[in-house]
């Protein structure tokens, strides 16, 4: 069983919702990611998405665009990532870890490489955010074969039958992109996310989670009475940027608002 | 029969549809409109009037007697796509995708450019058919094509300079692609070469195929028969597949496909994935690349703005992998003399991109005899690189 199935079973168990906070790997050094992710866990989070920085990231906003940038600064690629993955599963043996991305460095080292190499890092889920399930089966079913999940997304404007298709060959969790727009964008509307989930849930067992334009305790509070997980990433990496000369500041930040988000979920 | 992409959009294994989800629905509405209206005689016969009133099409395939016998070769036919109104061969695919988003009730129109011709030939019809028009240009590309973003600015577009990544081509497609998802209800996005998602590489090809079958009929009534060979330059690849695609089944003849050198290939400071690069995934398709050993795209380098993209339309990977077309590459250098050899001995100022396929026909009409016939795409005119040629000259006006 895929730690990501362990993490929300033991969670809808307790009546919690999962909080998972997304960093990019490398940004603003390679050192900052690993002591984060530990930090974070212990602050409060359930899940980790870890970013594999991209030259070209066509889904990402501003903020998540410049983490990019400045990971690639120190050459922090998919295969860097996996190793800072492998690193922190040395004293974590239960904080599912997925990556998060695009196809290309993927496509790039070669499925079975990767979903070897992902194994071996003990990675728990992968989200490609430009691979669709119509192209997804062959790297799907290498990715099952070593007990790995594939996370896919669904938007404000995906018909029925999409949903239906994510939840045939997705696992772990669906992730619901909150607005029509990039990472970091646009404002939240509660009523349509809560009208388009309860959608979605009839059509999937699957925990769903929500991000994109979820920024501070309060919409963590409000999207975590909605769905099964909540996904943080611009707030977070919005604090790396505005302290990059005090990387250790923009860590406690980073704590204090995932504290503050885990108590806002919890109460 | 050729017969591809398949009807998921796939050349072999390269094309395919690779983006984010919010993007799918938008997808399908325009595949779905794509597959109606191309089938539908209204459609295409506002297309043929818009073509040949507007546009000004056929465009003249001119045979360049003084330049082929200088040669001492095979006879060179110039394909004069330099002479549509904007001045390139973009306007064909602008034309038809624009009325394609008026009858799907788009009000807004947005754009990449690199060198700006898509981005003039997309504020063109956009003015026309009174449509909002936001184009997305490297800011790098901004400054080494003003007169382009002024032509955009008069025709009433908005021009955005992007500033991530290396701020070229590309940035601007991943711009392009982010204004998409945000404004996906009222917005189309009007692609100006044979890459992208499918339906986009098949759409944009069937825009441009005019050129080849064009040229395929008045090669026949000129000179009573097929030609040879056919050049063209290839960064995204759309004047080339124009030209290439109604030629496929003629196996007589030869097809060559020119990418941009750069420095030379060998020095890394190129924009030939086709000849240097490697399959991978990038702005919605799969097609050769150029990417590091990360997956990460690597920056291009091409004196053609036009032709500094790292990846390449799909179709042209597949006819790489079966051999129907042969892809070779052209210096910076080796584009100038194709550049002067057209202006002082046919008193025609080509484009620095469609100068590389020139180029190559230097190289190649002297390998065949006399009573042979090699057709140059002459995608575009010079007057947007007097600039760049100047500068590279050293000469202050």
């Amino acid at each position: 069983m895929s730690r990501l199935k362990i993490r929300f079973d033991e969670l809808a168990k307790e009546g919690r919702k999962a909080l998972i906070p997304f960093i990019t790997a490398g940004d603003p050094y390679p050192e900052f990611t690993v002591p984060m992710m530990h930090a974070m866990v212990e602050a409060g989070a359930d899940v980790i998405e870890l970013g594999v920085p991209f030259s070209d990231p066509m889904a990402d906003g501003p903020v998540i665009q410049r983490a990019s940038e400045r990971a690639l600064e120190h050459h922090t690629g998919l295969r860097k990532v996996l190793s800072l993955t492998a690193e922190f599963r040395k004293t974590d043996q239960t904080t599912p870890v997925v990556l998060m991305g695009y196809l290309n460095p993927i496509e790039i080292m070669g499925y079975e490489e990767f979903a070897n190499a992902a194994q071996r890092a003990e990675v728990d889920g992968v989200l490609t955010v430009d691979l669709p399930p119509e192209e997804a089966e062959e790297c799907v079913a290498l990715l099952k074969a070593r007990d790995i999940d594939q996370i896919f997304l669904l938007a404000p404007n995906s018909p029925v039958d999409r949903i239906k298709k994510m939840d045939a060959v997705g696992s772990g969790y669906l992730y619901y992109v909150s607005v029509k727009g990039v990472t970091g964008a646009g404002h939240l509307d509660t009523a349509d996310v809560e009208r388009k989930l309860a959608e979605i849930k009839q059509h999937t067992d699957l925990p769903v989670g929500v991000g994109f334009g979820v920024k501070n305790a309060e919409t963590a509070k409000t999207i975590a009475s909605l769905a099964d997980g909540v996904v943080v990433g611009s707030a977070f990496i919005s604090k790396i940027e505005a302290n990059l000369d005090d990387p250790e500041q923009a860590k406690k930040e980073i704590i204090e608002l995932i504290k503050s988000m885990r108590q806002a979920m919890d109460s | 029969m050729y017969n591809m992409p398949d009807e998921r959009g796939h050349f072999g294994p390269y094309g395919g549809i690779f983006v984010a989800e919010t993007l799918m629905p938008a997808i399908t509405e325009l595949n779905e409109a794509y597959e109606r209206y191309m089938k539908d005689p209204e459609f295409i016969a506002e297309l043929d009037a818009d073509l040949q009133h507007y546009v000004g099409r056929p465009s003249p395939l001119y045979h360049a007697d003084r330049w082929s016998r200088e040669l001492g070769g095979a006879q060179i036919y110039l394909k004069r796509e330099d002479l549509n109104h904007t001045g390139a061969h973009k306007v064909n695919n602008t034309i038809g995708q624009a009325l394609l988003a008026k009858r799907m009730g788009k009000t807004r129109i947005i754009a990449e450019t690199g060198a700006g011709q898509h981005g003039v030939a997309t504020a063109t019809v956009a003015a026309r058919l009174g449509l909002e028009c936001v184009v997305y240009m490297g800011a790098v590309d901004v400054e080494r094509q003003k007169q382009n973003v002024y032509r955009m600015n008069l025709l009433g577009a908005k021009v955005v300079p992007v500033h991530s990544g290396s701020s070229t081509l590309k940035d601007a497609l991943n711009e392009a692609m982010r204004d998409w998802v945000t404004n996906i209800d009222d917005t189309f996005y009007i692609i100006g070469t044979v890459a992208g998602p499918h339906p986009y590489p098949a759409m944009v090809r069937d825009f441009q195929t005019i050129i080849g079958r064009e040229a395929k009929e008045q090669c026949i009534a000129q000179a009573g028969r097929l030609p040879d060979a056919l050049v063209a330059c290839v960064g995204g690849g759309s004047n080339a597949i124009g030209l290439f695609h109604p030629f496929i089944d003629d196996e007589s003849v030869k097809i060559y496909g020119v990418e941009a050198a750069g420095d030379g290939v060998e020095t890394g400071r190129h924009s030939a994935p086709l000849c240097a690069g490697r399959p991978g995934v990038l702005h919605g398709n799969r097609t050769y690349l150029m990417a590091d050993d990360d997956g990460e795209i690597i920056e291009t380098h091409s004196i053609s703005a036009g032709l500094d993209y790292p990846g390449v339309g799909p179709e042209h990977s597949w006819l790489k992998d079966t051999g129907r077309a042969e892809y070779v590459n052209i210096t910076d250098d080796e584009a100038m003399e194709g550049f002067y050899a057209l202006t002082k001995l046919e008193g025609i100022i080509p484009a620095l991109e469609s100068s590389h396929a020139l180029a190559y026909a230097i190289k190649l009409a002297p390998t065949m005899a006399k009573d042979k016939i090699i057709i140059v795409n002459l995608s575009g005119r010079g007057d947007k690189d007097m600039h760049t040629v100047r500068i590279r000259e050293g000469i202050d006006l």
